[in-house]
């Protein structure tokens, strides 16, 4: 790695300059108390100060090529490495471009804090140069946020921001910085990352239910675990496997907890949803008992709610009690860590469900919808197949990310994950963009030998590729697979479906060459177009210790089933063309 | 066209029973029941700082939480405040104001009050003031008091609850009424219960 240019300078300065401590040198400072190492940024006016202080220390700096990037990068850095990543921006458009990256924390409940410069206190309200009401913007998608008007208490408010970003329900915080506070002199050291006082986590869920959920789970004859995020984000995915395969209850996951049960275990019904596999759905819609854990029952898993798991009764375990018959009406309310509540009903287990009709059902349902797909040699490149190349020649604890759109289905269904926090998308917001700054994030978190690799849309990759030159500055190891065909693909498969074939705005008349614009940034870039490159391509973009695209040009004709229509009835899920006609 | 998977259609599935409503509660399919709105007063105590009202009033906007008033106000400790909402919601809408409420960071305890708590409202009521003697008596028949006259117009204050200010202001109303202005309900439990 090329030391910053800067790195000779500092270090003389460091001897002869007894920096006065700072609002800025505070922040730092509560950085450096939260064990922080790394911080996603862009310089800027209002955020100087602080970046000025950054000079002074150890914490690297990743300069990013948009802030949204820069979100997305800690986003996912948060993820992997389960403590939250840090962003960093100016006020105003630095502001403003973070805001994708923090609602789309918020929505998946991802560690994050960002840090936003902001014009001096005394210009705040007067419409100042680069002023933007970040706290009033961010209001609605961070858990918490702060105004700092105190350079004694700047540090400490850092430093509550980050202990609340990462406990209990992660999510992401902000802290807006005035330039005078980040200016003005004080003797005040922060002390370590601590929450409010008044901040409450749940831990032990309630006992008397505990044992009320436990009878019921005793007594099922269809019991299904339903596995949310939360099971990854409580560390609590092997527990999950030693519960499930104890008493021998099929799972099922949602898109944010793939990786918390292994998909190659004999229980493994993987994901269910609007395009989650058939067995899934199946398992999902027929249960009578349904163990959910740490899942906010999003509208994409569950479809219309009225046909959603109608004959379960629902065990909901949840460290955010407001989550608990938010969308679908709890039994057995279980509000707490979901680590702690699996081993509390483990605990009061007392015999095994008598499920075994029931299991040899679901694997029934796994020959009768199987996710097979046909690949004809005559016909252009199917995505899933290069899917399935990629795992296969990458280990098991490959981290996978993604953007948004029909490549991430098939990333989803056609890669077999089996370990926790090697699969990093965006869920709720939907991001496009989200795939390239996230396998930067995601590759500075990761161990140096896990392989980092993206699999991402045209769409999708026009939105950020411009972080390629991030990676090749970095001399980071990533592959980028944009399964290419020309549209916004889903939006396509969309318009098909449900607009008469009315392709409005969905198709590319022209895209750049991903090829050649990655070699252009200095990474290296590989064209797979037919079958018989694929082994090789992918091996040779693998095997280049860089940044490296491969413009994968798939079939333009493909769709992705299983398909759910939005509300519709999971049980009544497409396999392919012909049954959506029935839907 | 190779498009798709393969297996039964959507009609020749097996079919579950049951069914939920629109809130996610299981039901009887024949009986479709659709849980009615009611209101509730809820109390919040909040750290007293910039923007806990902002914070408020932009969770209730952005969950679509049906609200009939919102009063503010200090509390008998300068660090805190009180917020007195009324809402309108079926029951798991209720619930859920409390709780996104419980969410908010300064937010420090919430509690939906007892349908006997204590709840005031207050009006003041501008009135043309050809008939003085009669505005005071209505006034005084209501428990309000005359606050301010002219030689155009008479502003009687009324305290009480929302019923007691509605009567009130349609039997003033027979004097010609100039301005309203009211607030929200403030409420306490009664006697030693705390509120909130």
């Amino acid at each position: 790695m090329s030391e910053p240019a800067h790195a000779v300078s500092r270090d003389e300065e460091e001897s002869t300059d007894d920096q006065p401590t700072t609002g800025a040198s505070s922040v730092i400072a509560a950085l450096e108390n939260a064990s922080v190492e790394i911080v996603f940024g862009i310089q800027g006016g209002a955020i100087m100060p602080v970046y000025d202080a950054l000079y002074h220390s150890d914490v690297r700096h990743v300069t990013m090529a948009h802030e949204q990037g820069a979100a997305h990068a800690a986003d996912a850095f948060g993820i992997v490495s389960g403590r939250p990543g840090v962003c960093m921006a100016t006020s105003g458009p630095g502001a403003t471009n973070l805001v994708t990256g923090i609602a789309d924390a918020n929505m998946d409940s991802d560690p994050l804090v960002a840090l936003t410069g902001q014009v001096p206190t005394a210009f705040v309200g007067n419409d100042a140069f680069q002023e933007t009401d970040t706290i009033g913007v961010t209001m609605p998608i961070t858990k918490a946020n702060y105004f700092a008007d105190d350079a004694d208490t700047v540090g400490d408010t850092v430093g509550e921001a980050f202990a609340l970003a990462e406990g209990g329900r992660q999510g992401p915080t902000l802290v807006d910085l005035p330039k005078d506070v980040t200016q003005t002199e004080t003797d005040h050291e922060p002390g370590m990352p601590t929450p409010p006082e008044s901040y409450e986590v749940p831990d032990e869920a309630d006992p008397e239910t505990v044992e009320a959920a436990t009878r019921a789970l005793e007594g099922a004859e269809k019991p299904v675990i339903l596995a949310g995020g939360g099971v990854i984000k409580g560390n609590a995915s092997e527990e999950l496997r030693a519960f499930a395969t104890a008493y021998e209850i099929p799972v099922v996951t949602t898109m944010p907890a793939i990786g918390s049960f292994p998909e190659d275990h004999d229980l493994a019904m993987e994901i269910a949803g609007m395009h989650g596999t058939g067995y899934a759905n199946m398992a999902v819609t027929h249960c009578d008992v349904m163990f959910a854990i740490g899942t906010r029952f999003d509208d994409r898993l569950t479809g219309g709610v009225e046909t959603f798991a109608p004959d379960a009764e629902v065990i909901h375990v949840d460290i955010d009690p407001a989550e608990i018959s938010k969308n679908i009406h709890a039994d057995y309310p279980l509000v707490g860590d979901a680590k702690t509540v699996i081993d509390q009903v483990d605990q009061a287990m007392t015999a095994t469900p008598d499920a075994a009709a029931w299991r040899e059902q679901c694997h029934a349902w796994k020959d009768e919808y199987p996710m097979d797909y046909q690949a004809p040699d005559d016909e252009p490149l199917k995505p899933q197949f290069v899917v399935e190349a990629v795992d296969e020649a990458t280990d098991d604890d490959t981290i996978v990310t993604t953007g948004v759109g029909q490549h991430q289905m098939w990333a989803m269904q056609y890669w077999t994950y089996t370990k926790p926090r090697t699969w990093v998308s965006s869920h709720g917001l939907g991001t496009m963009g989200y795939g390239l700054p996230a396998a930067i994030g995601a590759r500075l978190a990761a161990d140096d030998d896990q392989s980092v690799v993206c699999f991402d849309g045209d769409g999708s990759f026009l939105m950020t590729g411009q972080e390629l030159s991030v990676a090749v500055r970095e001399e980071l190891d990533i592959t980028v697979f944009v399964l290419n065909n020309a549209a916004i693909g889903m939006v396509r498969q969309w318009q098909d479906a449900f607009y008469g074939e009315r392709r409005m705005a969905s198709e590319y008349p022209w895209i750049p060459e991903f090829d050649t614009l990655a070699e252009a940034f200095g990474a290296r870039g590989f064209r797979l177009e037919t079958y018989d490159q694929v082994a090789e391509t992918v091996e040779a973009a693998l095997d280049y210790d860089g940044p490296s695209v491969v413009d994968v040009y798939i079939d333009p004709a493909e769709n992705v089933f299983p398909m759910v229509p939005s509300g519709g009835d999971n049980g009544r899920f497409a396999m392919n063309q012909a049954h959506m006609e029935e839907l | 066209m190779s498009q798709g998977l393969t297996g039964p259609s959507p009609n020749e599935r097996p079919k579950p029973e049951g069914r939920r409503n629109s809130q996610g509660i299981r039901i009887d399919p024949e009986i479709e029941a659709e849980p009615k709105a009611r209101r509730a007063v809820v109390s919040a105590l909040v750290k007293h700082q910039p923007g806990v009202l902002a914070e408020v009033s932009a969770l209730f906007s952005r969950r679509q939480f049906n609200i009939e008033s919102l009063t503010v106000g200090a509390t008998y400790d300068d660090d805190y405040a009180r917020i007195t909402l009324v809402v309108e919601e079926p029951d798991p809408g209720i619930e859920q104001v409390e709780k996104q409420l419980e969410k908010l960071i300064p937010v420090i305890a919430v509690d939906e009050l007892e349908p006997d708590a204590i709840r005031r409202e207050i009006a003041l009521v501008k009135v043309e003031g050809d008939e003085p003697e009669a505005v005071h008596a209505v006034a005084e028949m209501y428990g309000g008091k005359v606050v301010d006259a002219s030689e155009e117009t008479v502003t009687v204050e009324l305290t009480g609850s929302q019923q007691k200010i509605e009567a009130a202001i349609d039997t003033f109303d027979r004097f010609a009424i100039r301005e309203i202005a009211r607030a929200g309900t403030v409420a306490l439990e009664r006697g030693a219960e705390a509120t909130g």
